[in-house]
């Protein structure tokens, strides 16, 4: 039985002077993700019919492998910051919620580490 | 996690229909939702025929007249029946709005009426408010400072200063907005909804109030703020045509400002 009042309740833990950051972040790697996608699009279909020495060749030179390291650096921080937001809006279970968040955010980590590590074997 | 279905004990079945009287012009069917916890059945939808001729012109116009002639037990809220009071905020043809404010002749077809979505029933078109009340009183709304009134007048506010909270003062805790926000539905625990942080920042946009700091330090939590996706379905429901997405919107803006 809950006896607690409503006020109680709804005070709870009090605020977590936190979510600020999330917020901000959420944003601006938003923003950089804009033109990211739009050269990496442009640059895909340029790309088109060319062999894979060609194309590997145009990643190892220094713009395409730095803003190619950005776009994957913005991207998965991107997507670990938007999904943790999608698991705490739907996963309502404290301890369910804190491990998938976990799971999420070292998988986001691990696959970010991938995607500049393949390029950077190519790139040097 | 995220309810989308109904429990098997709150699946809607269909009730009785009341048919209009004989002779009747102008006829329009009322499917209201009805709920009773002391009957210990499900909800069902009860079918009231109006005869429209015979009829005020407004939703809240057709309920009182089945309250008063056709079916007694029909129970809602309702006071003021211009748009003041809050009391009769209901889903009304798949929208939260008030029933006074509601025009019959802006629904097509027949007109359903649900109480406020996600929120506990108490009987039929009653919601159980206790929590957005709760929520209300957590964010203090009232004039908090830390001079003394001046002892021979008011505090005083200029007219700028005063026109930063229209669009805020006006707000009538319906909770219209609260219970169509999805974010509210799925997290109405901790997130406190657009109808409480609108009100949290009627003050924060007060001149004369001292507290704006505390009031955003409160505010600051991943629930209580951050769960506004600005989804706006709080905004495009307002039966007052306020826009509380637009006050959550500069609450976020003044937690950057402040960093």
């Amino acid at each position: 039985m809950k006896m607690r009042s409503s006020l109680g309740r709804v005070r709870g833990l009090g605020s977590a002077k936190d979510g600020v950051g999330h917020w901000w972040l959420q944003r601006l790697t938003a923003v950089a993700l804009v033109p990211l996608v739009l050269w990496f699009a442009a640059s895909i279909v340029c790309q088109a019919g060319g062999d894979h020495a060609a194309v590997t060749a145009w990643l190892a030179s220094p713009f395409p492998a730095i803003t190619m390291i950005l776009l994957s650096i913005a991207t998965f921080y991107h997507a670990a910051l938007g999904l943790q937001v999608v698991i705490e809006d739907y996963v309502n279970h404290e301890g369910l919620r804190l491990v998938a968040i976990a799971a999420m955010k070292l998988a986001c980590f691990a696959l970010g580490v991938a995607a500049v590590f393949a390029i950077l074997k190519i790139a040097l | 996690m995220a309810q989308l279905t109904l429990p098997a004990n709150s699946k809607v079945g269909v009730g009785k229909t009341f048919p209009a009287p004989a002779g009747a012009k102008d006829v329009r069917a009322f499917k209201i939702y009805r709920w009773n916890a002391e009957d210990g059945q499900n909800p069902r939808v009860d079918t009231y025929e109006i005869d429209l001729a015979d009829c005020g012109p407004m939703v809240l116009d057709a309920l009182i007249k089945i309250k008063n002639e056709i079916d007694s037990t029909l129970t809602f809220r309702r006071s003021c029946r211009e748009g003041i009071c809050g009391s009769c905020s209901m889903n009304i043809d798949g929208t939260n709005t008030l029933a006074c404010l509601k025009g019959i002749d802006e629904v097509k077809g027949d007109v359903k009426i649900y109480p406020l979505p996600h929120l506990p029933v108490v009987k039929d078109l009653v919601p159980d408010l206790t929590q957005p009340y709760a929520q209300y009183a957590s964010v203090e709304p009232w004039l908090q400072t830390e001079s003394l009134p001046p002892p021979d007048k008011e505090r005083l506010q200029s007219v700028e200063e005063r026109s930063k909270v229209d669009g805020l003062w006006e707000c009538i805790l319906c909770f219209c907005c609260s219970t169509s926000c999805p974010s509210y539905w799925w997290n109405g625990d901790r997130y406190l909804g657009p109808a409480i942080l609108l009100q949290a920042y009627r003050w924060i946009a007060d001149s004369r109030d001292e507290h704006t700091g505390e009031r955003l330090d409160a505010l600051e939590d991943p629930f209580r703020l951050y769960r506004c996706h600005t989804i706006m379905n709080c905004t495009k429901t307002c039966p007052k045509g306020l826009n509380p997405a637009k006050a959550i919107a500069e609450i976020k803006k003044l937690m950057i400002e402040r960093r």
